[in-house]
């Protein structure tokens, strides 16, 4: 915890009941040996900050159903232009559930149920005159595990343009692809061998690539969700690296597990615990100061 | 004091470390060795179970072959034969060709063979001795003087094809030592290719007649050709019809029918189609395509659409499972980055399913290739000399003419049995190496 580039609460850690556990434990670590005590609940209301001025996209009470479960419960957040907002969160509380809300995905899942409004840019993205294909390509997409087609990386990149027709001739292709994988920091390393099958890249150039698929369809958001938990400390850093350079020209919205990357990519930080969004606000408040307790619990590593 | 991930307190072992383990008592050495035990023998009965199959298959073609080898191989005999118009029973002068269609070829046939043995006098020994030429050489004869009318009035030395007893004989698949009673060939009989032999008139030439000829009373006679025809084009018709609706359905209850009981009660009904008995197809043909539709009996195209029938549901599960083993994260690349339903299947699901479903479709096809129940349904069952030249002419197919020569009683037929069983299992081995090398070739990783 002390290698951590952004301490999280040292107020949190300085709680009387934290010296007592720390020192009638204090062989053992910290995380395996959670203090037993009343678990906190979440809040009624969310915390923070979920709402910003002129946002890009507005979601308000948000719901998903799978089935009889239900998975998020009233749902209000937005997101700003030009900001990389963070979700964070244990396992299951609904973070890429609300993700993938935002372009439509869960429609793919059986017995998905949504309600609630959804706006980017004020347009309702489950109005029946909205295309949810045209609003794919809006809002890209990039997964937890690197996906690329099993096609040659310049194919992976052109795809997409293709069947939105952005390209007509191949110079412009070729332009397009170029700019799309230099954007994504992968062109120098892939030039010579871009008629190579995708999926014969390491995992850090494989998710380089998806995201470099991604813009090449000149999306206005970007969702990436836990895009780099297969991926090494290395490459890692190189796609941080990229999501930071991306945010001059995208929104993003990413899911991470780690909080050390929410700390060094975004600008606001969501805390959603068990389908409630429990938290919100600018990240370094969120890391230096949370307000509920659920946060302080999460930041600091007691659970999750 | 540090409690950090490198703290001289994490590194050191715990105060209560267990000394004793429960892994290193000499009851864990039994159980060990009895473990490592039950893992031979479970892999003893898998090697003895694949052994034991191997044994059959290898017997079964041992068998097959060494009784049908012969069979690619005819006898032929060479006689001098006279084609001058007074033999053929022509009036002289230029032949038309009804005279040469009416000529009497067995009459030359018969002076041929006179000339060989002029010994032969008596009506009975002259009748056994024309016995060793097959009963259809006049008609090779025939066919040959319609091709070629300078036949006529010249004298030729041709080999004609042998009788199926003689062919026997030859081949060597009985012994002279049998008593004269017990063989249909007779002493004198045996005598008299000796002579030929000896002259160098007698031959074993490959068997073409038995890849081209249709179906014969006489087994030295009797071809493939029709059964090969025929289920050539049973099973292109079967493939045309049954691989695009059975992928069409596969692609469509996969990728995009909604979850509900109608889809559970379709899929649980293409299960149970699977397991119906294969004569229920056919009985299913005769009533709906031959006795509602009118449609030709013992056609390829009745046999394809009741051979359809019974693949589809193959093709079906073959095919979902194979959309299947698709993995999902290719379907959400795509749908994420926009590409409609349609696309992501056309574009990248099918061409990733493709070999999966092309192996699902050669294995029905095979499968319908061996059927033969269905077939007898709808009057496949034919005796058929001519060689069918469309979908609907009348036809027969592999499984049909084996059952048929199976079933007669002249000894040359079993050797043409196992011969038509060898035929047919080297189109299935032909159709599933296809199958392997579509799937290398399409297969593509991910």
């Amino acid at each position: 915890m002390q290698s951590m580039t952004l301490d999280p609460a040292p107020s949190a850690a300085g709680t009387p009941a934290e010296g007592a556990a720390a020192q009638r434990e204090n062989s053992l670590s910290r995380q395996s040996q959670p203090v037993p005590r009343a678990a906190p609940s979440a809040p009624e209301r969310t915390l923070g900050e979920p709402r910003v001025r002129n946002a890009l996209i507005t979601s308000r009470a948000v719901s998903v159903h799978y089935g009889a479960k239900q998975a998020l419960f009233e749902i209000d957040l937005d997101i700003g232009r030009h900001e990389v907002l963070a979700l964070i969160g244990p396992s299951g509380c609904g973070k890429s559930t609300f993700l993938r809300c935002l372009n439509r995905m869960n429609d793919t899942i059986d017995g998905c149920r949504v309600s609630g409004e959804i706006r980017i840019e004020g347009q309702e993205v489950h109005a029946p005159e909205l295309d949810v294909v045209q609003l794919r390509a809006r809002v890209g997409m990039v997964f937890q595990k690197p996906n690329p087609f099993p096609k040659s990386i310049y194919d992976n990149v052109a795809y997409g343009p293709r069947i939105h027709g952005l390209v007509r001739r191949k110079p412009e292709t070729d332009e397009l692809v170029e700019r799309s994988l230099t954007r994504a920091g992968l062109f120098e390393e892939v030039k010579d061998r871009l008629k190579a099958p995708g999926t014969s890249l390491s995992g850090g150039q494989q998710q380089r690539l998806c995201i470099a698929r991604a813009i090449a369809v000149q999306p206005e958001v970007i969702l990436m969700d836990e895009p780099c938990s297969a991926l090494d400390p290395i490459a890692t850093a190189k796609v941080e690296q990229l999501i930071d350079d991306l945010r001059k020209n995208y929104t993003i919205a990413i899911v991470t597990h780690s909080m050390q990357q929410a700390a060094r990519v975004s600008q606001r930080t969501a805390y959603f615990h068990l389908g409630r969004l429990v938290e919100v606000g600018p990240t370094s408040q969120m890391f230096r100061n949370p307000e509920h307790q659920l946060t302080v619990d999460y930041i600091t590593g007691r659970f999750g | 004091m540090s409690i950090g991930p490198f703290s001289p307190a994490r590194l050191a072992p715990p105060a209560e470390a267990r000394v004793t383990s429960p892994h290193r008592s000499s009851a864990a050495r039994a159980r060990v060795r009895r473990r490592q035990r039950h893992e031979r023998l479970f892999r003893a009965c898998g090697a003895a179970a694949i052994s034991l199959g191997l044994v059959f298959v290898v017997a079964l073609f041992f068998s097959i072959l060494s009784r049908g080898y012969t069979a690619f191989q005819q006898t032929q005999l060479k006689l001098d034969l006279d084609f001058s118009p007074a033999a053929l029973g022509l009036s002289s002068g230029a032949a038309s060709a009804d005279q040469l269609g009416g000529a009497d070829y067995a009459a030359v046939i018969r002076q041929a063979l006179a000339r060989e043995f002029p010994e032969v006098t008596e009506r009975r020994e002259r009748r056994e001795l024309s016995a060793l030429v097959s009963s259809g050489a006049p008609h090779q004869l025939r066919e040959l003087a319609l091709v070629d009318p300078s036949l006529i009035g010249s004298q030729r030395s041709l080999w004609l094809t042998a009788d199926d007893e003689v062919d026997l004989f030859v081949k060597g698949s009985f012994d002279r030592t049998t008593p004269e009673a017990q063989r249909r060939i007779k002493d004198r009989q045996i005598a008299w290719i000796d002579r030929l032999e000896s002259l160098g008139r007698v031959r074993k030439s490959f068997n073409s007649a038995f890849f081209s000829a249709g179906d014969s009373r006489e087994p030295e006679l009797a071809g493939l050709g029709a059964a090969l025809m025929g289920s050539v084009y049973t099973l292109l018709l079967t493939l045309l019809m049954s691989f695009p609706l059975g992928v069409g359905a596969a692609l469509y209850l996969e990728e995009f029918a909604p979850r509900s009981r109608w889809l559970d009660l379709i899929e649980v009904a293409i299960n149970n189609l699977a397991a119906v008995p294969s004569i229920v197809f056919g009985l299913l043909g005769l009533a709906l395509f031959i006795n509602f539709f009118d449609l030709p009996r013992s056609s390829a195209l009745v046999a394809s659409l009741v051979l359809t029938l019974m693949t589809l549901p193959v093709i079906i599960i073959a095919s979902r499972a194979a959309l299947r083993s698709v993995p999902p994260s290719i379907r959400q690349a795509a749908l994420g980055m926009g590409a409609s339903r349609r696309q992501t299947v056309q574009h990248h699901v099918l061409p990733l399913a493709l070999p999966g479903m092309l192996t699902g479709a050669i294995v029905g096809m095979a499968r319908a290739l061996g059927e033969t129940a269905p077939l007898l349904m709808i009057g496949m069952v034919a005796f058929l000399v001519e060689v069918p030249r469309g979908f609907t002419e009348p036809a027969t197919l592999l499984p049909v003419q084996i059952y048929l020569w199976a079933d007669s009683p002249e000894r040359a037929f079993a050797e043409r049995t196992a011969a038509a069983i060898l035929v047919l299992l080297a189109f299935l081995m032909l159709m599933n190496s296809l199958a392997v090398v579509l799937r290398q070739r399409f297969e593509r990783r991910w």
